[in-house]
């Protein structure tokens, strides 16, 4: 046991010590979160709109006038009609409109209720997103100041279509996504590499020689960066929920638990590479290239796993970061509990026993 | 000074290192070929041959690195089937490869190793200072090893693997690219550790240094051809230098790379 402690320490050492070890381990998430969760999230502006209006009264040319006024939003006049505003959208000519239904200030007037339909592409989810956002204001706006002189509070009803992409996988969906591939990166990154130089430097002979088990050895590694990464993920969640805006809706602790097993599924990942490569440069690349690009396409954050071939979605149920991804969504933005996530979460307990325990087998084997 | 400690020992003591007929071999090729050889305790026994010979084959079935395919070997009493384990608590090894943490201090090093080998904290504390001071590097202890110059690193690098006091030190080509005078230096740590009782088992591939030895084996493409002390090879070879003993068996040598 004090060989073991004796043996992290200097591991913490090594990470402390190592200005390019820091950079991953603590720059590559700041810079991923920021550039996917924020600087993707671009102001909008001058966007083209079209306003079907099928009443043409006060209130809509009024509620016009002000989207006109707005500087987010760029008029296209010639479009009548709904079927012409679908073939604008086709055509990518508009990216939202706004339909008012025949008789809105009369519905308005009688009934103090009426309906308005917002209509975005979802394929670009975060503008789609935005967009409502500003249009519903918009709307809330007028509906106010008509309130403002009634004693009968008015009530405009929007409606919202978003076309594409109706789930609106956007902004908050990418931050579970980003997560799961900093661990990725980073885990099997930096244990890989850490494993492999010692084999290149040759003190790992000089370890292998000594009365201290390989199995031990394997956990001294590992152990830093499992303690660094649950540290990271602290620093990920602040950074999203002060940043971002990101809700924190379900279980702090759960979600904890949730990501300590993603990470230890990470850690045996990049134990399992060092098994299979002799230079740094080698596992840099493996761990990296190998892991980014399927946690990229197979996770679900970025391209939806649904639109994909048949043979592609069955690839993907063996990307660990894809039952992540799951979970995190569950437990973080929709606020569920263990109940919802057991399956998951035993999927991901499954792999990573068997990663670990075959990066250990190919361990020992190596020694003989 | 080296001639007297190793014989009474030799007398003492059983063999601290046994082989009979030890054979490694990958596939077809034979890479250690039925090698016996006895090494006594206290003993500095040179371990020569060309590159590609079959000399760090041979070191690592000795060190519990790999299991031999045939044949019989003990260290250190132990069993290198069985008693791996028992081996590795006994034996110190230093390989070809600078072996310490450049990014670690000269104690943090020593520390390091010495915990490694389940050294108590009274003892590091102790070991510590005695090595510091043997070695005069009091100045250097809180600076990063990557500072040192290589002779320094070597000396440490002995000292660092022989800090657990094994009954046998593994030596492999510890020298390379070190200046005549800090080998020099480097051999008398050697016989100052074999004096104490640890047997030295080394390769190298500096003939002067395999004059340093109290016996030396030559192993030319997996068979170890000679056995005896420097003396009595060059006696033997009607040679002059130890050079010339190792070129007239090594020229027949098959193999080449390593």
């Amino acid at each position: 046991m004090k060989q073991l402690l004796v043996f992290i320490r200097k591991e913490f050492y090594h990470v402390f010590r190592d200005r390019r070890t820091l950079l991953i381990l603590f720059g590559l998430p700041v810079v991923q979160i920021i550039l996917f969760g924020y600087a993707l999230t671009s102001e909008v502006k001058n966007l083209n709109i079209a306003v079907v209006d099928y009443s043409k009264d006060i209130a809509t040319q009024k509620i016009t006038g002000k989207i006109q006024a707005s500087e987010y939003f760029h008029m296209q006049p010639a479009i009548m009609g709904y079927d012409a505003m679908n073939k604008a959208f086709k055509e990518a000519k508009i990216k939202c409109a706004v339909v008012f239904p025949q008789n809105f200030y009369g519905d308005l007037l009688h009934t103090n209720k009426s309906q308005v339909q917002i209509i975005a592409d979802a394929s670009d989810p975060n503008t789609a997103k935005t967009l409502v956002n500003y249009l519903t204001a918009i709307i809330n706006q007028y509906q106010q100041e008509l309130n403002a002189n009634n004693t009968t509070p008015f009530q405009i009803k929007t409606e919202m279509r978003m076309l594409y992409n109706p789930e609106m996988n956007g902004s908050m969906n990418f931050v579970p996504g980003v997560i799961a591939l900093i661990f990725m990166i980073v885990c099997t990154t930096l244990t890989s590499v850490s494993v492999v130089k010692e084999k290149e430097l040759g003190t790992m002979e000089i370890l292998l020689v000594s009365p201290f088990k390989p199995v031990m050895v394997l956990v001294a590694k590992a152990f830093p960066y499992l303690i660094l990464s649950l540290v990271n993920f602290i620093l990920i969640l602040l950074l999203s929920v002060f940043l971002l805006d990101m809700p924190i809706r379900g279980n702090l602790l759960l979600l904890f638990a949730e990501s300590t097993l993603f990470i230890i599924t990470c850690l045996s990942l990049g134990l399992m590479i060092s098994n299979i490569t002799t230079s740094q440069q080698t596992a840099m690349l493996f761990s990296m290239m190998g892991m980014m690009l399927p946690t990229l396409l197979f996770t679900g954050f970025i391209f939806p796993l649904e639109n994909m071939p048949v043979p592609l979605q069955v690839i993907s149920h063996v990307v660990p970061a894809r039952w992540y991804y799951i979970i995190v969504k569950s437990v973080m933005l929709k606020g569920l509990g263990f109940a919802s996530v057991w399956k998951e979460t035993l999927i991901l307990s499954g792999m990573t026993v068997f990663l670990l325990f075959m990066s250990l087998k190919k361990f020992k084997i190596r020694l003989a | 000074m080296k001639e007297l400690s190793t014989i009474n020992n030799k007398q003492s003591t059983s063999p601290a290192i046994i082989c009979k007929e030890l054979t490694k071999q990958f596939g077809n090729f034979i890479a250690v070929n039925k090698i016996s050889f006895e090494v006594a305790t206290g003993e500095i026994f040179g371990f020569l041959g060309a590159n590609g010979a079959g000399k760090t084959t041979a070191m690592r079935m000795l060190c519990g690195l790999s299991f031999p395919s045939s044949g019989e070997a003990t260290v250190a009493g132990f069993n290198v089937y069985k008693q791996q384990e028992k081996i590795k608590k006994n034996i110190g090894y230093m390989s070809q490869k600078f072996s310490l943490y450049e990014n670690l201090t000269v104690k943090e090093n020593i520390r390091f190793y010495g915990g490694v080998y389940g050294l108590s904290d009274k003892q590091l504390k102790e070991k510590t200072e005695e090595l510091i001071n043997k070695l005069g590097m009091q100045d250097q202890l809180n600076k990063m090893v990557g500072e040192l110059p290589l002779g320094w690193k070597q000396k440490l690098s002995f000292s660092v693997a022989i800090i657990h006091e094994p009954k046998i030190v593994f030596l492999d080509e510890p020298t390379g690219g070190v200046d005549p005078v800090t080998r020099r230096q480097f051999w008398d740590l050697i016989y100052d550790a074999a004096a104490r009782g640890i047997t030295v088992f080394v390769t190298t591939h500096y003939m002067d240094e395999a004059e340093y030895c109290n016996r030396i084996s030559i192993m030319v493409d997996g068979k170890v051809e000679a056995l005896d002390s420097p003396a009595n090879l060059k006696h033997r070879f009607n040679a002059t230098s130890m050079d010339e003993v190792f070129y007239q068996l090594a020229r027949g040598a098959k193999r080449s790379a390593d």
